[in-house]
């Protein structure tokens, strides 16, 4: 808690009431406590409270539940990250105390549940212990079969009363949650919430209050990125899609099934991956830029696919939610291993368009502007996520949907001849026409995998390979050079740049602030179009010494993660290095300072 | 705070061009529809099924730009390069998941596939059961030769027991799929059986299975001349064959009956072993999509777009 150092107990007197700007929650039990919930309460209070909030979230792999964690920061000014030590933590049993207590700041305040817990008295020195019997006092406030149930909103209330929050806007949100269900719950929900609320935390702490936040421009909406990204897709016209379920891509095509129809338009469960993107390839062709998209192994399987969309230049969305990989990989870890499918996955020269969003209002742009270019350069577009940015919840500021919101329904126009691969455009962009489409030369166009010519009829001409393949190739060039080249932040000149792609914006952002802070040169740089590459990158990395690739994939046989290599290949340049890890957790900021430390060290001895 | 980098592509600008109204419209003459000669073997039965193609978009005055024709790989699968229409030729196997991709978001179209045994049952088995449980509404015609065609005689999931071919130079082993079983047991709602030295029967199939409001599934046997010669001499009575058609008291919506039929040994019949008619998921989908409209009603798309969002303050 910036602004505030904990500070020990006043004895006797009234507990003293602290102003801060921020504050990290982590909240840990097990997935069937509801602990996303308090956390999602949080994280809602704060977007309406025009405070900035990031969430950080851990799902366990298997169905029947299992330790589970929900960490939250809630700022007044600019949140960047969900924070690297907890101020609380909130804890239901035995090993999520255990386990977490470490992610707990020096000084920081434990909140057990007491009937579950036994304190650990070498602890106590570091962590201020408040322990509290959470769930008998649930019951005895709701009644017995609620033993489980219910805990989570007494803890929401303990915490709204350490933390001064909003009661009216706390207890309306959670009204708006089970608004629908029974009446009895929403009774059961408040009155746990009161409870906690009501009960005395004591005089052994101090309680804590934000100070008013900057305000931030305008309504802000709530919200993960997976809801971004399905959206973003709705926002942008896209009426047709196909998937296949798998973790932790399922949200976004379970939220475009329920959604759509509303709009006239489906999305299709399909019996595989392979099948939702030639589903998906078949609504394009259809007139209308469609979606699929998926997680590990069902983006390989997607390849062959997505090679004949290149080759047939057809306008596609594919969402890939990164998880750890390969093969069934860590499903519920945290992994940017996939940017390598993503720009190269398929046999032959396949270029195609890859965009990855820094976080959740980014996702929601992100997707438009995937649906734009899929439609204009007439090209599959791969939206790169992770899990870390489809499950965070994120407050931004509510976009001007009826401004934003296009129609891209399509026309069939009748014209007078067409080429679907008309070689005569020097920038090599051209367009489908949907069947239904009227050709008066009576010269219709076939859609093909083949190597074709300008019509779409097999060829087995080496020239119009070459010209085709170029073609191909031209129009992202033609992209690329529309690209904005990104913007550092920090000075434009200095010892280390680090570089940076989707979700890992924030922590590294971050890192520089504590970084310069300490008066040490770093900026950061983060490259969201991935391919093509934007222009004017080797301008800024010659004013460093250092470009350091911060990724969460391996470091490969050579020792540079999958950015880093495309950089590598792209600039020739010895000085840009890797920052790599795979323990499926996000960047902590403190863990970039430490290696930006050793990897400037060891890259000065190389040299 | 993110902005979009690229606008909305425009709509290409309307030209004047008059286009023909329905009656003064003429149906399509086989010049008009044909368009690159295909590239099969002389003889080769597909050559057939084309024919019959262009003669039912004839008949049925079918125009130009509502004509769609999508194929996997294989030699039947090219059949779309010889038709002048629109079409796709996709990747080996996945037709029918293309073809529904269309199907779903096209109601004005009605959605035509051809393609091999090989690609329907062995790369594309999977698809062809979901595609016709789901009953998605188009007409699939497999052109079943017996055999790998395009890839030069490999034994094909319908290859019959002791065909030698060049992964089977012994005579296959395994087990043949039957087609019209399979596709029954699938749930197809339109299952025929024709051949296509019967080019009259090929045609009423066709028709038949285009009225078909359904996913309507024709095995047209058509002979690899190449790698198969002979295969289907039995049902061909002008080699001394029989071609017998399905016997006047079948009931076409018995599937029981159509089982039956589909077990009997080569040559067996010809004709419409299994009718139904079931909604389709095109219908199913519409329906939802009827009620999820109902409760939007009178909203602009983004007005809808903006509850969800009030709802995430
Ligand atoms: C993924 C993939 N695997 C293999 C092939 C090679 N291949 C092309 S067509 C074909 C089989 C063709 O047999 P069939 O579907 O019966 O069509 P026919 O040529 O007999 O008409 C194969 C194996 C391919 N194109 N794609
Ligand atoms: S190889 Fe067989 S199936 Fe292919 S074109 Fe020749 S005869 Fe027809
Ligand atoms: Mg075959």
């Amino acid at each position: 808690m910036s602004d505030s150092s904990v500070v020990a107990p006043n004895a006797g007197g009234a507990p003293k009431v602290s102003k801060i700007s921020e504050a990290v929650i982590r909240i840990a039990g097990n997935s069937q406590d509801g602990i996303q919930a308090i956390g999602g309460f949080l994280a809602r209070l704060a977007g309406r409270s025009e405070q900035e909030v990031m969430t950080f979230m851990t799902i366990p792999s298997t169905i029947s539940g299992g330790p589970s964690i929900f960490q939250v920061r809630i700022g007044s000014g600019e949140v960047l990250s969900s924070g690297d030590d907890a101020d609380v933590l909130l804890c239901f049993y035995q090993h999520s105390y255990e386990e977490h207590i470490k992610s707990l700041k020096k000084g920081g305040i434990v909140l057990y549940d007491s009937d579950h817990i036994e304190a650990k008295p070498e602890w106590q020195k570091d962590y201020h212990h408040l322990g509290i019997p959470i769930s008998s006092l649930t019951v005895e406030a709701i009644g017995g079969t609620a033993k489980d149930k219910g805990k989570n909103i007494y803890s929401l209330g303990l915490i709204a009363k350490m933390f001064d929050l909003d009661l009216p806007k706390l207890e309306k949100l959670i009204t708006e949650r089970f608004a629908g269900k029974d009446q009895s719950i929403v009774k059961n929900a408040l009155a746990a919430f009161h409870a906690g609320y009501a009960h005395s935390l004591g005089n052994v702490l101090e309680t804590f209050k934000f100070v008013d936040s900057k305000g931030k421009d305008g309504q802000q909406v709530v919200m993960n990125g997976n809801e971004a990204i399905g959206f973003g897709l709705i926002a942008a016209g896209v009426r047709f899609g196909a998937g296949y379920p798998i973790t932790p891509w399922s949200d976004i095509m379970e939220l475009l099934r329920r959604e759509l129809p509303k709009y006239g338009g489906s999305f299709i469960q399909t019996e595989d991956e392979i099948a939702a993107i030639s589903m998906a390839i078949g609504g394009s062709y259809a007139g209308r830029v469609a979606v699929t998209g998926s997680s590990g192994p069902g983006i390989s399987l997607k390849t062959e696919a997505l090679g004949w969309a290149i080759m047939a230049e057809m306008p596609l969305v594919v969402i890939d939610v990164q998880r750890g990989g390969p093969s069934t990989g860590m499903p519920t870890s945290i992994e940017q291993s996939d940017l390598n499918i993503a720009c190269f996955g398929s046999h032959g020269d396949a270029p195609r368009v890859v965009i990855a969003p820094a976080d959740v209002e980014d996702c929601f742009y992100s997707a438009i502007e995937a649906v734009n270019i899929a439609k204009k350069y007439s090209v599959p577009v791969i939206l790169l996520t992770d899990q870390g940015i489809a499950t965070r919840i994120e407050a931004f500021t509510e976009p001007n949907l009826e401004k934003i919101c296009q129609d891209i329904s399509p026309t069939f126009t009748p014209v007078a001849d067409h080429k679907p691969y008309d070689l005569s455009k020097a920038d090599g962009i051209t367009q489908h026409l949907p069947p239904g489409t009227w050709i008066q030369s009576g010269k219709y166009p076939i859609v093909t995998g083949l190597e074709h010519d300008e019509l779409g009829h097999p060829t087995g001409s080496p020239k119009l390979h070459m010209q085709m393949m170029a073609k191909r190739r031209k129009k992202l060039q033609a992209l690329g050079n529309t690209l904005p080249t990104p913007k550092v932040y920090g000075p434009p000149e200095g010892n280390v740049l680090l570089v940076g792609w989707g979700s890992t914006q924030g922590p590294i952002k971050e890192a520089v602030d504590r970084a310069r802070a300490a008066g040490d040169s770093v900026s950061s740089l983060h490259i969201k179009h991935l391919n093509p590459l934007p222009p004017g990158l080797e301008n800024i990395f010659a004013g460093f010494n250092n470009v350091l690739v911060v990724e969460m994939n391996d470091e490969g046989l050579y020792g540079f993660g999958q950015l880093g290599g495309l950089l590598r290949q792209r600039y020739c340049d010895p000085k840009i290095r890797g920052i790599n890890k795979t323990d499926g957790l996000t960047f902590k900021v403190k863990e970039i300072l430490e290696r930006v430390k050793t990897n400037v060290a060891d890259g000065l001895r190389k040299h | 705070m993110s902005q979009i980098l690229t606008d909305a592509p425009q709509s290409p600008k309307i030209l004047p061009i008059h286009v023909p109204t329905d009656e003064e419209r003429k149906g399509l003459t086989k010049k008009e529809v044909a368009a690159d000669h295909p590239t099969w073997c002389p003889g080769c039965g597909d050559f057939s099924v084309l024919a019959l193609y262009f003669k039912l978009i004839e008949k049925r005055k079918m125009h130009h730009e509502k004509i769609t024709t999508v194929a996997g790989i294989g030699c039947s699968s090219r059949f779309p390069y010889f038709v002048q229409a629109h079409g796709a030729h996709y990747i080996h196997g996945r037709a029918l998941p293309f073809a529904s991709g269309i199907s779903l978001s096209r109601p004005d179209l009605h959605v035509f596939v051809f393609g091999g045994d090989g690609d329907a049952f062995s790369i594309g088995g999977n698809h062809f059961n979901h595609t016709a449980r789901k009953n998605i509404k188009m007409t699939y015609c497999v052109m079943d030769n017996w055999v790998y065609g395009l890839t030069k005689k490999q034994t094909s999931p319908t290859s019959p027991l002791g065909f030698k071919s060049k992964t089977d130079q012994w005579g296959a082993i395994d087990y043949p799929i039957n087609p019209m079983k399979q596709a029954i047991a699938a749930g197809a709602t339109f299952v025929a059986r024709t051949t296509h030295t019967n080019p009259n029967h090929v045609l009423q199939m066709m028709e038949a299975a285009m009225d078909h409001d359904g996913f309507s599934f024709i095995e047209c046997l058509s002979e690899c001349v190449e790698f198969y010669e002979g295969a289907f001499d039995s049902s061909n009575p002008r080699k001394g064959g029989q071609f017998n058609l399905v016997p006047p008291t079948h009931d076409v919506t018995d599937e029981g009956a159509a089982y039956k039929l589909a077990g009997e040994a080569f040559p067996g019949s010809f004709g419409i072993f299994y009718k139904v008619n079931k909604p389709t998921k095109n219908a199913k989908e519409t329906e939802i999509n009827k009620s999820m409209q109902e409760k939007v009603k009178g909203l602009k798309d983004w007005e809808i777009l903006q509850k969800n969002f009030d709802r995430m303050k």
